[in-house]
């Protein structure tokens, strides 16, 4: 592909965002989550705003068709949430759905074709049975030459990781101390699907295991516990229970409206000054299995848009669904050297919340949980929160967050989206 | 063997035969596994069959116990698990496969690098939709 400077044919900006609970939702469907996250972003908007005024809808979802037996979902989120007759749609690229709705919008605003749109995105998995489920996500690879080998997405990311550990000497424990970290972080978030840190999962089973007078498992600390297969068991070999995110139902959604109309909703809106996104092969026809391709060419654009390097971003979200999905994304994004700096960033502390650059605070996919096609919108819930102050116990307070930055894979990493978010 | 177009059924009809093809671009020899019907390269659409000689190394892989419904149908689970892998073949491109003949039990004296050559299994095929997925079908493998 030729590469060319693109730059927003005008500015775009986000003057609210919300999200639904994210966990297991057995009474609501994909378009009551959405109106759930639709609410929630209504609360944030300062001055409010008319819906009637919303000339678009973009709605990411990865597999309606498959887990509900529905397909629409745009003209169905429209319906739901009092948007209709606005012209809806729904955007699919598997994990990457909503953050390709949201990179849609932008350029319907930035286009001039609209001045106020709503982007987003709902995912309800947890109504089929697991192996099912690892069907559904699995037709996100390629179900005639990846799939049909026998992989699943935990085992093409365990590829990944395998190829990784014999490349640079990566090891298992270096990954678990991602879930840990994310683990640590979400633990403050009251909307993730997992709020508890890894030592409070194992000091739980110790608990139930006093209960039910069973001997008492004697783990030293959080990494013996991870250590333990009957606590911690194999999905896909190096990927145990622990390195995978859940499978979750959620949905979010932003407010985007043209730059010249945002300070009628909002003193505090942001800017989007950076978006890039690119396609990649199937990881057996990549040049490389320890790094994502089309995350590096989707970063390149983006911070070439915004005009800004790595070192200008304060936080990031980054897609961790498995925990070498984070190792491959920090180093992709620019932040670490690709290889050992990166494998062991979580584990000397670089991308805690205290850290040099802290890496999703929200959790992330891991602990927060991970309903596909909503989870690149999630992440910029985060983001708009954070930036404006107002991520409550979450809040990053020892630094001026005023660049951010989104990193969200489709798939293995045949989608990829980054962006790049400004406060003035 | 010219005029058999360079379709998945193609490939998997060769597979049957117990034949690994791959597509050369006849423009800027390129080799292509799994085999497209335009090359990538040089967007030539002049291509040619080619048998591979089955011959390959393991470059990355993994050992599951949490299989799709097929590998599940086939009789694979947590007690039973299987690895898939990609594998680089003699002639350069890499390919995803099952592998089979490893150490499932220890994935962590399965060592990349291992040479490996091509074997053909059958199972059903990969289909939400049960009638479909009945269809016998020969998929690639890899054995030690």
């Amino acid at each position: 592909m030729v590469q060319r400077k693109r730059r927003l044919g005008r500015g775009v900006a986000m003057v609210g965002a919300g999200m639904s609970p994210f966990g297991i939702r057995p009474d609501v469907t994909n378009r009551e989550l959405f109106a759930e996250a639709f609410l929630d972003m209504g609360n944030s908007v300062d001055r409010g705003f008319d819906p009637k005024e919303i000339e678009s809808l973009y709605v990411g979802n990865c597999g309606a068709e498959m887990w509900e037996s529905q397909s629409v979902m745009g003209a169905l989120c429209a319906d739901a949430v009092g948007l209709t007759p606005c012209p809806a749609r729904k955007i699919e690229d598997a994990c990457a759905s909503s953050s390709v709705a949201v990179r849609d919008g932008i350029m319907g605003i930035a286009s001039g074709m609209y001045d106020i749109v709503l982007v987003g995105g709902t995912e309800k998995m947890s109504i089929l049975p697991t192996n099912w489920t690892t069907m559904a996500l699995a037709c996100g690879s390629d179900t005639t030459y990846e799939s049909s080998a026998g992989f699943t997405f935990p085992g093409l990311y365990a590829s990944m990781a395998t190829a990784h550990m014999q490349k640079y000497g990566t090891t298992h424990d270096d990954l678990l101390r991602v879930a840990i970290k994310n683990h640590s972080n979400g633990v403050l978030n009251p909307k993730a699907h997992f709020p508890k840190t890894i030592k409070d999962v194992m000091n739980m089973r110790i608990a139930q295991a006093e209960k039910k007078g069973k001997p008492i498992p004697g783990w030293a600390d959080e990494m013996e516990f991870l250590h333990d297969p009957r606590y911690n068991p194999v999905i896909a070999w190096p990927n145990t229970l622990f390195d995978c995110c859940p499978i979750t139902d959620g949905a979010a959604c932003i407010l985007l409206v043209a730059e010249e109309i945002a300070k009628n909703f909002t003193d505090n809106p942001l800017y989007i000054i950076g978006s890039g996104q690119a396609s990649g092969h199937n990881l057996h026809d990549r040049d490389t299995l320890t790094s994502v391709p089309a995350a590096k060419i989707a970063a390149q654009q983006a911070y070439e848009m915004a005009g800004i390097s790595p070192w200008d971003i304060k936080i990031a979200e980054v897609h961790d669904c498995f925990t070498i999905a984070e190792v491959m994304a920090i180093a992709d994004l620019g932040f670490f050297k690709e290889g050992k700096e990166a494998a062991t960033a979580a584990g000397e502390g670089k991308t805690a919340r205290d850290g040099v650059k802290p890496i999703n605070v929200s959790g992330g996919l891991k602990c927060k949980g991970h309903p596909v096609g909503a989870t690149g919108a999630a992440q910029i819930v985060e983001i708009f929160q954070q930036m404006r102050g107002e991520a409550g116990p979450r809040q990053i307070t020892n630094m001026d967050i005023n660049l951010t930055l989104t990193h969200n894979i489709g798939a293995h990493g045949t989608t990829a989206v980054v962006q790049i978010y400004e406060r003035r | 063997m010219k005029d058999i177009p360079f379709t998945i059924a193609s490939f998997e009809n060769f597979l049957k035969e117990k034949k690994l093809m791959a597509s050369k671009c006849n423009r800027c020899n390129a080799l292509w596994l799994p085999p497209r019907p335009i090359c990538i390269e040089c967007n030539s659409d002049e291509l040619e069959w080619v048998e591979l000689n089955g011959k390959g190394k393991l470059v990355a892989f993994t050992v599951i116990g949490v299989g799709p419904i097929p590998m599940i149908e086939a009789g694979y689970d947590r007690d039973n698990p299987y690895c898939a892998g990609i594998v680089e073949v003699e002639e350069g491109p890499r390919i995803s496969a099952q592998i089979m003949g490893v150490d499932v039990a220890h994935p962590e004296n399965i060592k990349i690098g291992t040479n490996l050559t091509a074997d053909f299994v059958e199972r059903g095929s990969w289909h939400f939709v049960e009638e479909l997925a009945k269809e016998r079908k020969t998929y690639l493998a890899f054995r030690v």
